[in-house]
C-alpha cells in the first residue's frame, strides 16, 4: 500500500470576516420579537415606571445592528474556519476524538427532548428518566460499578465530584480532619490534581519512573494515615498503562484510602478491563469523549460518575429510581449525598447520545471500539516513531501503548531548531487538526501526543503519518517554512504575546478598541507566549 | 478474547475483517491481545459486557430511542409557565442552524490557527454579553450559573483576602446548595433576609451582617422569586463601604431594558445564557458566565479559559487563549478553582442570538416580556383565592402566585392544570408557585391559563 502524497494544495477558507460589531448598519434588524397583543400592552401600562432610574437602561445596549442574512453568512463563514471532526482528521491526544453520530443530533432536536423543561412533573419526563436509568445500568456493567450519576457537566467536574465523594466518605467516618491528602500522578489529567485541591485536599503528585509511570515505591513513600485517596488516569496521558495498578489500589486501601479512576482515557479498555474489577471504589467517564457525544467546541460535556455500593449514598441528589408501577421518579431523600454539583439533572441530552451510541454498538461493538483504537494507535505509532528526529520516551517500557502515544521531537529540535509548537502550527497547512503537545508539566522534551481513536480509516492514518514525515523533512531541509507557519490557514501568524499582556489583552470588542494602540506602542515589552498544553 | 474475524459497523471501519487483517500484518502480530500486554490477565474480562442486544441499523436505533423519548411530554405541546432557572424563550432558526453546524459541533481543542472561526465566535460572545452587562472582561461559558456564582465567590475571597459570603435567603435553592458545597473548604456563607412580601433584600439585615470578614455580597437580579431588586445600588454601595465586592447574578435577556449591572456597582456579574437562543433540553441548555471590569487583579482570578484578540500578520485579528497559567490546566495541585469542558457551543448560539436581536430587539423583547408577565400576574390576582403580591412592585418575567386562600395546594392546582394541558408554575412550597411568562405566551395562552385557574379554584 503506497503512502498518499501529503503535498496537497489545501488552503483553509480565509474570509477575513469582520468582527460582528464592525458589521453594524443603522436601521438593520436581524430578528423581530413576537408582537405583543395591544390589549396586553394597554393593560400592563408602562412597565418600567415603577423602577428607580438607576435600574432602567437609558439607551439600548451597544449590540450591532445586522440584517438577518448577514448574520447567517457571518457565522457560517466562521464555522468554515473551524476544523471539527466532521471536517477533518483530529487526533488530539487525551481528547478521544471520534465520530459523533449525526442521528443523535436529530433525535436531540425532537420536542420531546429539546422542549422539555427540567421542572416538569416527573410523570411528564418518563422518557428522560428512563434513559437516565437505563444508561445507569449500562454504565454499571461497563465499569464494574454499582451506581452512577450524570449530573456533572464535564470530566473535570466529574473528577471534582469524585473528590467530594471521597471527602464526604471520610467525614462520615469522623476522619475528615485526619485524612486530608490525595495522591495523583504527573501524567494524569491536570484535573486529577486540581479538583481535589479545590475540594480542600493537599495533593501529592507522583513522578514517573523509568517505565513512564510512577513505581510502587513512589506510591509507598506518599502513603500515610493522612491518605484520603488515590485519583489517577490510567492509561496516563502518555498512553502507558500502569501494569501495577492493582497493587496501587491494594496499597491505598491498606492505608485506609479510597481509589478513584479517572477514565478519561477509557476508550481502549471498553469491554477489556473495568475499574470495578481492579478494585476502584469510584470512577468517572467523559461521555463527550469515549461515548461519542460531540465535543461541541469545548462543551456540552457530561461525566458519568460511578461508585461502588458503599459510596452510593454520597452521590448527589436526585437519583433516578424505579417506581412500583414500572415508571421512574427522582429521589431527593438522600441524607448523605454530597451537595449539588450542577443544575437540574445535568446534560441529559448528552446522556441520550451516549446511550444511543452504546445501543448501536452493543457489547461486541464496544470491544471492537477498544481493540481498534489500540490497533490504530500502534499502527500510527509504528509510522510516527520511525520519522527522523522523533522518538518514544521511556525506552525501558517496551510494552505497547494503548490509546495514544506521547512522542518527543527532542532530537529533531536539537538538530534543526524547529520546535514541537512550530510543527503543530504547520500541520494546519496540511488541512488536519494539530496534535496536543502535552499538559503541564511538560516532562517530555518537545512533546507531541496523538490519539487516533477507532473512527478513522487506514487511509486517514497513513495520511497523518505522511504529513508528519513531510513536516519533519521540511524541518531538516527548509526549517524556515515550518517556523513561519501557518501559510495556508484561515488567519496569518499571530503575535501571541498580546494576549499575555494586561495592557494589551482584549476579551471584548470594546476592550479591543480601547487597547489596540498599545499593541504597536514602541516601548511595549513583549511577554512570552504561553507554551503549555491544554 | 478477540472479536473473531472482525466486526462490521459504520462507526469502526478498521474493525472489519480486511482492514483489521492489514493492520495486524503491518504490526507483525497475530492478535490484538498482544497489544494489551501491559494490562494484566487477571484484570481482563473473560466474557462480553452484559449489555442489551444492539441496534446497529440507524432506523432501528432511532425508532428505539425516539420511542423512549415519546414517553415525555414537552412545552411545545403543553402550555408551560415553568421557570426557576430555565425558560422557554424563542430560539431563532439561525441559532439552531449555527449551533448545529458540524464544524462547531465537533471541534474541541483546536488553537488559533486551526479553529480561528470558533475563536472569533467565542470572542464575539464575550463582546456581546459584555455589552449587556457593562463589562469588558467576560469569560466563555461556565458549567452553569451556579458554577459561575461559586467561582465569583471564591474570586472575591482571594481578591479581598476575606472568607465570608453574604447571599439572599431566597436565592435559587439549587445554586445555594452548589455554593455551600463548593466554598466549603475556603469560606462560609451567611444568609441575608428578604422581605417575604416584596422579595427585596432586607437592607437593615444586610448592614448588620456585613463585617470585616465579608468578601462579597451576592444578589440575584431579578431575584429567584422574580422581583427586580430595586435596592441593588444601595446593596453594592454597602458592600463596597465594608470592603467587600458586589456580585450580581442576572438573567441576560432582561438586559435590553434593565441597566447593566456594572452601572449600578457590580464588581462581578454572573448569570445563565440559556434564554439567549438555547433550547431547554431538560436542563442541558444551562450555561453560565463570569464578567468583570478589565483590571489585571480581577482578570487574573478568573478560573476559565479567556479568549483574547491578537494581531495577525497581514492584518486582521486572530484569537488565542490568554494567561493560561491562571487556570487549573497549569496550576494543578495548587489550583484554587477548576475549569474544563463547559458549554461553549451555547456561547456560539447566544452570540448568534444577540447579533440577530440587536439593541432594539432586546429592548422590545424585554418590554414585551414585562408586559405579558404583568398582564398575566394581574389576571391571576383577580382569580378568587389566588394572590400575586409581586404586583405591588416590579418584576421581569417571573412572579409568585400565593394559593393560600384557594383551599387547594399548589400540587392539586397543578394536577388540575395538567389535565387541561397546562404546566403551572413550579412549587416554591405548598402554597406558593413560581410562574414564568415569556414572549412565547400569547394573549390566548394567558387567557386560557386564567380561565383554567378560575375553574379550578372555584
Amino acid at each position: 500500500m503506497s503512502a498518499p502524497d501529503p503535498q496537497t494544495s489545501f488552503h483553509a477558507a480565509r474570509w477575513n470576516e469582520p468582527l460582528i460589531p464592525e458589521l453594524d448598519e443603522p436601521g438593520a434588524r436581524g430578528m423581530l420579537p413576537p408582537a405583543c397583543d395591544e390589549d396586553i400592552a394597554e393593560a400592563a401600562g408602562d412597565v418600567l415606571s415603577g423602577l428607580p432610574e438607576g435600574l432602567v437602561r437609558k439607551a439600548p445596549p451597544a449590540l450591532p445592528r445586522v440584517t438577518q442574512h448577514r448574520v447567517m453568512r457571518h457565522f457560517t463563514r466562521l464555522s468554515q474556519m473551524s476544523m471539527g471532526f466532521d471536517v477533518t482528521t483530529d487526533m488530539m491526544g487525551t481528547c478521544t476524538m471520534k465520530y459523533s453520530p449525526r442521528v443523535h443530533e436529530h433525535i436531540a432536536r425532537l420536542a420531546d427532548l429539546a422542549e422539555v423543561h427540567p421542572r416538569q412533573p416527573e410523570a411528564t419526563q418518563q422518557g428522560i428518566l428512563e434513559i437516565l436509568y437505563r444508561f445507569n445500568r449500562m454504565m454499571c456493567a461497563i465499569a464494574g460499578m454499582d451506581a452512577f450519576s450524570f449530573q456533572p457537566a464535564s470530566g473535570a467536574q466529574g473528577i471534582y465530584t469524585n473528590a467530594c465523594i471521597i471527602r464526604a466518605y471520610h467525614a462520615s467516618r469522623g476522619e475528615a480532619g485526619k485524612r486530608d491528602e490525595i495522591i495523583t500522578t504527573a501524567f494524569s489529567h491536570p484535573a486529577d490534581a486540581a479538583t481535589p485541591a479545590v475540594a480542600g485536599f493537599k495533593v501529592i503528585t507522583l513522578m514517573p519512573g523509568e517505565m513512564g509511570y510512577p513505581d510502587v515505591d513512589a506510591l509507598k513513600a506518599a502513603l500515610s494515615d493522612r491518605t484520603a485517596g488515590l485519583m489517577l488516569t490510567n492509561p496516563e496521558d502518555t498512553g502507558l498503562f500502569n501494569s501495577r495498578i492493582k497493587t496501587f489500589v491494594d496499597l491505598v486501601h491498606e492505608a485506609g484510602g479510597l481509589c478513584a479512576y479517572d477514565q478519561a482515557n477509557g476508550n481502549p479498555l471498553l469491554g477489556v478491563a473495568r475499574a470495578g474489577d481492579a478494585g476502584f471504589d469510584l470512577c468517572q467517564f467523559n461521555l463527550h469523549k469515549t461515548f461519542s457525544a460531540p465535543h461541541s467546541g469545548i462543551g456540552q460535556g457530561c461525566a458519568a460518575v460511578g461508585v461502588k455500593r458503599h459510596l452510593e449514598p454520597f452521590l448527589p441528589a436526585p437519583a433516578v429510581v424505579e417506581t412500583e408501577d414500572g415508571g421512574y421518579r427522582l429521589d431527593y431523600e438522600r441524607p448523605q449525598a454530597i451537595e449539588r454539583i450542577r443544575a437540574f439533572q445535568g446534560n441529559v441530552h448528552t446522556v441520550m447520545k451516549a446511550y444511543a451510541w452504546v445501543m448501536s454498538l452493543g457489547a461486541e461493538g464496544l470491544r471492537a471500539v477498544a481493540e481498534t483504537a489500540v490497533l490504530n494507535n500502534n499502527y500510527l505509532a509504528r509510522g510516527l516513531s520511525r520519522i527522523r528526529g522523533a522518538s518514544l520516551p521511556w525506552p525501558a517500557n517496551n510494552k505497547p501503548r494503548l490509546d495514544q502515544v506521547r512522542y518527543s521531537w527532542e532530537k529533531l529540535h536539537e538538530e534543526t531548531g524547529v520546535s514541537t509548537f512550530d510543527i503543530l502550527v504547520r500541520m494546519v497547512d496540511f488541512g488536519v487538526q494539530h496534535y496536543l503537545p502535552s499538559h503541564v508539566p511538560m516532562l517530555v522534551p518537545q512533546p507531541f501526543t496523538l490519539e487516533p481513536g477507532e473512527s478513522l480509516t487506514i487511509e486517514e492514518l497513513d495520511r497523518m503519518i505522511a504529513i508528519m514525515e513531510a513536516i519533519a523533512e521540511e524541518a531538516y531541509t527548509a526549517p524556515e517554512v515550518v517556523k513561519t507557519a501557518p501559510h495556508n490557514a484561515a488567519i496569518g501568524h499571530l503575535d501571541l504575546s498580546v494576549p499575555e499582556d494586561p495592557d494589551c489583552w482584549a476579551f471584548t470588542y470594546r476592550a479591543l478598541k480601547r487597547k489596540e494602540p498599545a499593541w504597536t506602542a514602541p516601548d511595549r515589552v513583549k511577554r512570552g507566549a504561553h507554551e503549555g498544553g491544554y | 478474547m478477540q472479536t473473531g474475524d472482525g466486526f462490521t459497523h459504520p462507526y469502526v471501519p478498521n474493525a472489519a475483517p480486511e482492514p483489521r487483517r492489514k493492520l495486524l500484518e503491518a504490526l507483525g502480530i497475530k492478535s490484538v491481545d498482544e497489544l494489551y500486554a501491559s494490562v494484566p490477565e487477571s484484570l481482563r474480562l473473560k466474557g462480553p459486557l452484559d449489555l442489551p442486544a444492539p441496534l446497529p441499523g440507524e432506523a432501528d436505533l432511532r425508532r428505539h430511542v425516539e420511542s423512549i423519548l415519546a414517553k415525555n411530554r414537552n412545552c411545545r405541546d403543553l402550555l408551560s409557565f415553568l421557570g426557576g432557572g430555565c425558560a422557554r424563550h424563542y430560539v431563532p432558526a439561525i441559532c439552531d442552524e449555527i449551533a448545529g453546524r458540524g464544524e462547531f459541533l465537533t471541534a474541541y481543542g483546536g488553537g488559533p490557527y486551526s479553529d480561528h472561526g470558533k475563536g472569533q465566535a467565542i470572542f464575539e460572545f464575550q463582546s456581546l454579553l459584555g455589552e449587556l452587562v457593562g463589562m469588558e472582561a467576560v469569560s466563555p461559558p461556565t458549567y452553569d450559573w451556579g458554577a459561575a456564582a461559586d467561582s465569583a465567590a471564591l474570586m472575591a475571597c482571594r481578591i479581598t483576602g476575606r472568607n465570608r459570603i453574604l447571599v439572599p435567603r431566597h436565592m435559587s435553592p439549587d445554586r445555594l446548595a452548589q455554593m455551600r458545597g463548593f466554598v466549603k473548604p475556603f469560606a462560609t456563607i451567611a444568609e441575608v433576609e428578604q422581605d417575604p412580601v416584596t422579595g427585596l433584600i432586607d437592607l437593615d439585615d444586610l448592614l448588620v451582617k456585613l463585617d470585616g470578614e465579608t468578601a462579597a455580597v451576592y444578589v440575584e437580579n431579578p431575584a429567584f422569586l422574580g422581583a427586580i431588586e430595586t435596592q441593588v445600588e444601595a446593596v453594592a454601595e454597602a458592600a463596597h463601604k465594608a470592603g467587600a465586592l458586589a456580585i450580581v447574578g442576572v438573567d441576560p435577556i432582561s438586559l435590553g431594558v434593565l441597566a447593566a449591572p456594572a452601572d449600578y456597582g457590580a464588581d462581578i456579574v454572573v448569570g445563565d445564557i440559556q434564554p439567549l437562543g438555547i433550547r431547554m433540553l431538560a436542563g442541558g441548555g444551562c450555561a453560565g458566565f463570569i464578567a468583570t471590569r478589565d483590571e489585571e487583579r480581577l482578570v487574573m482570578e478568573f478560573p476559565s479559559i479567556l479568549i483574547s484578540a491578537a494581531p495577525a500578520e497581514g492584518g486582521g485579528y486572530g484569537f488565542a487563549w490568554s494567561t493560561t497559567e491562571r487556570t487549573s490546566y497549569d496550576t494543578r495541585h495548587e489550583a484554587t478553582d477548576y475549569y474544563g469542558t463547559t458549554q461553549w457551543l451555547w456561547a456560539i448560539g447566544a452570540a448568534v442570538y444577540l447579533s440577530l436581536m440587536g439593541p432594539d430587539g432586546m429592548r422590545e423583547l424585554g418590554i414585551g416580556i414585562m408586559e405579558r408577565a404583568r398582564y398575566t400576574a394581574a389576571a391571576i390576582d383577580r382569580v378568587p383565592g389566588l394572590a400575586v403580591p409581586a404586583l405591588r412592585g416590579s418584576f421581569f418575567k417571573e412572579f409568585v402566585v400565593d394559593v393560600s386562600d384557594s383551599g387547594k395546594s399548589v400540587a392539586e392546582i397543578n394536577k388540575a392544570l395538567l389535565d387541561r394541558g397546562i404546566l403551572g408554575g413550579s412549587a416554591v412550597d405548598e402554597r406558593r408557585a413560581l410562574y414564568c411568562v415569556t414572549e412565547m405566551h400569547t394573549k390566548a395562552d394567558i387567557d386560557r391559563l386564567v380561565d383554567a385557574l378560575q375553574e379550578i379554584c372555584r
